[in-house]
């Protein structure tokens, strides 16, 4: 194997990227686009939910309640109502995620000390934010509750201590202390973008060869397989390295992700990640030599796991353990765990051997193959 | 006389159901020009892909440039360059980075590539259009780019598919310039071609037809060899000249050429005047009839129709 | 003038400053087939286009089967026939669905159809495999049924851009065998092509050179009087130094290599015959034969279009 035959391709294949517009597009374009998207449009956190109120009491207290609602960070409360028919509207028609129904006696009851309900109704189809919204109104309301017992304790006489419960939870968040869903969802961007990116970019690129004719003119010249191979990825290597740069910048620079590790950790992750991800898209190209049905293929295979079981959306071990099982082989599991880790945990090198050391193998398995799978002759 | 250059025996190759190339067997030597003759489905590019070492024979054997193309296929690919159909360039690569390229992969080393370009470039016309990108070039063009890469690291043997198809006459001359040259420097060069007039360019030419060799011979002593003659009748009413002398004592053939009729006759001499008189008899008019040199596609027809 | 199939008087087609065609004039007689002949880019293919009324001119006035072509352009294209290079049937329908479509697509009358699809089968030579898939057929027989698909409609004009290309030599012979049983019945045939070969099957030669007309002549026509002086056949070894020699020796208007011999282009044989043997022995090269032949249609052509583009 000699060197200069590797550069050659190697120069070649980085001409052939400049002058590909489309190619430029997927590797510089596509990365940020992706981390602005989904950095901003992916979020587990519920806020700003809009609220309907249909207040029957029109109380002091009723209002003062629904004032509570609209300061919330959580809530929206677009707009109060004076018919049930319109409340039930809104909620149909999607304009409202959480309706408040105020019953009439609403203030009467309390000032006669005894108890009352407001009714919520709650758009469930999508039962994550239902979930939240349920919670967060519950708080609210029992917030509210509490003050207002505390009002009457005060009036009363009593100490404040009667209006305390016990015990309370005195919680600490570690890593990602805002709670912040971008936080672990940045990281999982980057790993899903540079899966994309390079097996997108790499899987085409022998299958263009092919329908180009060029290939066949290629493999009658003494140039040898691991030669192309090298040749061919040793750019998108390069061109991976940066996205993932782009990608990281884009996280810590614009969504201010804490960066907690080591960039040299994040090089050696990233720089298996990338093997893996390159060879996975060659043996596609050799497999399938032409460039529509590799790059479909190639999306299938990164896009799709990496999204549902690489733990970047849904948690692995929540899962149950035929398909965690499966997870195993996700190699973009791994990745993501490091890249959380080193993001969020400061992770070191050494409490990172595991998922390392998994990628290595992978790494190890799919650069066989890859070299193995391209053969020098047309049949 | 040295080792021949390509030495082909008994090559077979089949795909599915078919047999693509049928035992053939050829040889040429260094400083000629060797033409692989035949319609589409000959077997032309399947013999030199095998040739190239980028399709494994499934009987037969061959030598080139003295390497065995079964047993050390990397060992000939050091030796030739192939230039396959369609182009085989990077369209989107300028002339000079294509030639840099294959310069590279074949290991010609600096200095000698940068005479070796400014020869070639020169004599295929290419020099102004140095950084023009290949996929701009007019066809003929991007045929003899294609040529200068595989020659700028001087090849013993070149192999060329069909390498004038689709370019006009006159690139085609430029064409063969190039290749007498370079074969008049003591290359062993195999080409293939469609076009059965380009045959006579060929030093000896071997006619193919469905995968099996009919004849090898220099193009002089295959017309030579042909059976019969042709005579050509010009006329006004190539239909009505054909009507009237198909059937003729002698004529085997008759076909209606633009503005007259070719006839392959057993002996000219002889039925020249015989079909003079009869279409006289029949009243049918014809301004000329004479002998004339048969072409490639005469002599094709002949060796197919005569049996192979 | 009412024979004329196809007028093209001062036809001139400009891209921007660049002069595609320029002042192009010929007519074509009904069942005439014409052979178009050029270098990539010459401007053949606008030509043809213009006539197809896919292009519409700068200048210049262009009939198709009686109609004009600036103003009547979809007239046009429904009174012609089209077959490309490389075959454009689809390979994954049989032949006659094939025929079927092209037929629907052409607006072949309902009641003409079966007749027609019937015909094209027969001249096709596919009686009996019409349900064979197109990409099982060889190329000769692709070819034939491409032509029927192109005329189901029959036209009057027919287009054929390099149609045999790569074709069996024997199937390329039926296949112009229609071609003229098609001239034959009052057809007007347009052929374009590389292949000088199968220009001589053609009635008369259009040769296209830089957007002119460069010549316009029956084959035989143009071989005798298109070249000036006479070709000559040199035997002499060694070819390449044979070749430079003549290159320098005064009178040769032309030397080439062409397979085991030397073309010489002279003014005049019989001077010739006297001065190249001279010039070769000067040099120590001895000649063992020189003879006049007739020039090929290759001959005519490098000597108008000169240098390649």
């Amino acid at each position: 194997m000699t060197w200069r035959r590797t550069t050659a391709i190697a120069r070649k294949e980085l001409l052939h990227v400049r002058r590909d517009p489309r190619s430029l597009l997927i590797a510089l374009l596509l990365p940020i686009m992706q981390m602005l998207l989904l950095g901003y449009g992916a979020t587990l956190d519920a806020k700003h939910l809009a609220v309907y109120a249909f207040d029957r009491d029109g109380s002091q207290t009723s209002q003062a309640l629904l004032e509570r609602f609209r300061a919330s960070a959580y809530f929206d409360l677009v707009r109060t109502v004076d018919r049930y028919a319109d409340l039930a509207a809104a909620v149909d028609a999607g304009r409202a995620r959480l309706a408040l129904v105020v019953p009439p006696d609403f203030s009467r009851r309390l000032r006669a000390g005894g108890t009352t309900t407001v009714q919520a109704i709650v758009d469930a189809t999508d039962d994550n934010t239902a979930n939240l919204a349920t919670a967060y109104a519950e708080a609210v309301v029992d917030r509210f509750s509490a003050d207002l017992q505390l009002d009457w304790l005060r009036r009363e006489g009593l100490p404040d201590r009667a209006a305390a419960p016990p015990i309370s939870v005195e919680v600490r968040t570690w890593y990602n202390e805002d709670l912040e869903s971008r936080n672990f969802i940045v990281p999982g961007v980057v790993a899903l973008v540079m899966a994309l990116v390079g097996a997108l970019l790499s899987s085409l690129t022998i299958a263009r060869e092919w329908e180009r004719g060029t290939m066949e003119q290629l493999v009658s010249t003494p140039v040898t397989a691991r030669e192309i191979m090298l040749g061919k990825l040793l750019p998108y290597f390069a061109i991976g390295l940066v996205d993932a740069a782009l990608c990281v910048g884009v996280g810590i620079g614009w969504f201010g992700v804490p960066f907690r590790g080591t960039v040299g950790t994040l090089v050696v992750a990233t720089a298996l990640y990338l093997v893996v991800v390159l060879g996975i898209g060659f043996a596609i190209s050799v497999a399938i030599p032409n460039q529509l049905g590799a790059s479909s293929i190639a999306i299938l295979v990164t896009l799709l796991p990496t999204n549902m079981l690489s733990g970047f959306a849904f948690p692995i071990d929540q899962m149950p353990a035929p398909i965690r099982a499966v997870s195993y082989v996700v190699w973009a599991r791994y990745y993501l765990t490091i890249l959380k880790a080193v993001f969020l945990k400061g992770s070191g090198l050494g409490t990172l051997a595991g998922p390392l050391g998994a990628m290595a193998l992978y790494a190890a398995i799919v650069g066989t193959v890859a070299t193995r799978a391209f053969r020098k002759t047309l049949d | 006389m040295a080792e021949p250059a390509v030495d082909a025996r008994e090559l077979t190759r089949r795909f599915a159901e078919t047999l693509a190339v049928d035992r053939l067997s050829f040889v040429a030597g260094a400083g000629e020009i060797f033409g692989l003759v035949g319609p589409d489905g000959a077997g032309k590019t399947t013999t030199l892909r095998m040739l190239a070492g980028v399709l494994r024979p499934d009987g037969g054997s061959a030598t080139v440039a003295g390497f065995d193309v079964v047993r050390d296929p990397e060992g000939v690919k050091r030796h030739i360059s192939y230039m396959p159909q369609g182009f085989g360039l990077y369209e989107d690569l300028t002339v000079d980075e294509n030639i840099h390229f294959y310069a590279d992969v074949f290991g010609v080393g600096r200095a000698a590539r940068a005479e070796q370009a400014r020869r070639l470039l020169e004599a295929t016309g290419l020099a102004r259009f140095r950084d023009r990108l290949a996929g701009q070039l007019s066809g003929g063009m991007k045929k003899k780019l294609a040529l200068a890469c595989a020659l700028v690291h001087t090849p013993r043997v070149l192999l060329l598919d069909e390498p004038t198809t689709g370019v006009d006459p006159v690139s085609r001359r430029d064409f063969w310039r190039l290749l007498y040259d370079l074969a008049a420097r003591g290359a062993a060069i195999v080409v293939s071609t469609a076009y059965l007039d380009e045959a006579e360019r060929c030093h000896r030419v071997a006619l193919l037809h469905r995968g099996r060799l009919l004849r090898c011979e220099t193009p002089t002593r295959l017309k030579a060899a042909m059976p019969g003659a042709v005579v050509r009748v010009a006329t006004p009413t190539p239909d009505a000249v054909r009507g009237a002398l198909r059937d003729a004592a002698g004529v085997t053939g008759a076909l209606v050429v633009g503005n007259g009729v070719h006839l392959v006759v057993d002996d000219a001499i002889r039925r020249v005047p015989e079909l003079r008189a009869r279409l006289a008899a029949a009243g049918v008019a014809a301004t000329e009839i004479a002998p004339v040199a048969p072409t490639f596609e005469d002599v094709f027809v002949a060796s197919v129709s005569g049996g192979a | 003038m009412t024979d004329a199939a196809v007028v093209v008087e001062e036809l001139v087609k400009r891209f921007g400053t660049f002069a595609a065609v320029d002042r192009v004039s010929f007519e074509v007689r009904r069942g005439e087939v014409l052979g178009f002949l050029g270098p990539n880019g010459a401007g053949k293919s606008t030509i043809i286009r213009i006539l197809c009324g896919l292009l519409r001119p700068t200048s210049g006035r262009v009939q198709v089967a009686g109609l004009d072509v600036t103003r009547e352009p979809e007239a046009v294209r429904a009174r012609i026939g089209y077959v490309s290079q490389r075959f454009s049937l689809y390979d994954d329908l049989t032949a006659l669905e094939n025929l079927r479509l092209f037929a629907g697509l052409y607006g072949v009358p309902r009641g003409a159809r079966a007749d027609r699809i019937r015909w094209a089968v027969e001249t096709a030579g596919l009686a009996g495999r019409e349900t064979a898939l197109v990409g099982t057929l060889a190329g000769g027989w692709k070819q034939r049924l491409a032509l029927g698909c192109a005329v189901l409609h029959r036209p009057p004009i027919l287009f054929l851009d390099e149609p045999t290309s790569g074709v069996d030599p024997l199937s390329r012979r039926q296949f112009w065998e229609l071609i003229h049983h098609l001239a034959a019945g009052g057809v007007t045939v347009f052929v374009s092509t590389h292949y000088l070969d199968e220009a001589e099957y053609c009635n008369r030669l259009a040769l296209i050179d830089r957007g002119r007309l460069v010549a316009l002549g029956t084959p035989a026509e143009l071989r005798s009087t298109a070249l000036g002086g006479t070709l000559l056949r040199v035997e002499c070894a060694p070819l390449g130094a044979a070749l430079a020699v003549l290159e320098r020796t005064p009178g040769v208007l032309e030397a080439a290599v062409f397979g085991d011999a030397l073309h010489v282009r002279v003014p005049d044989a019989a001077a010739a015959l006297y001065t190249l043997s001279r010039a070769l022995a000067a040099e120590g090269l001895r000649c063992t034969g020189i003879e006049p032949i007739a020039p090929t249609l290759e001959d005519v052509f490098v000597y108008l279009v000169g240098t390649a583009p």
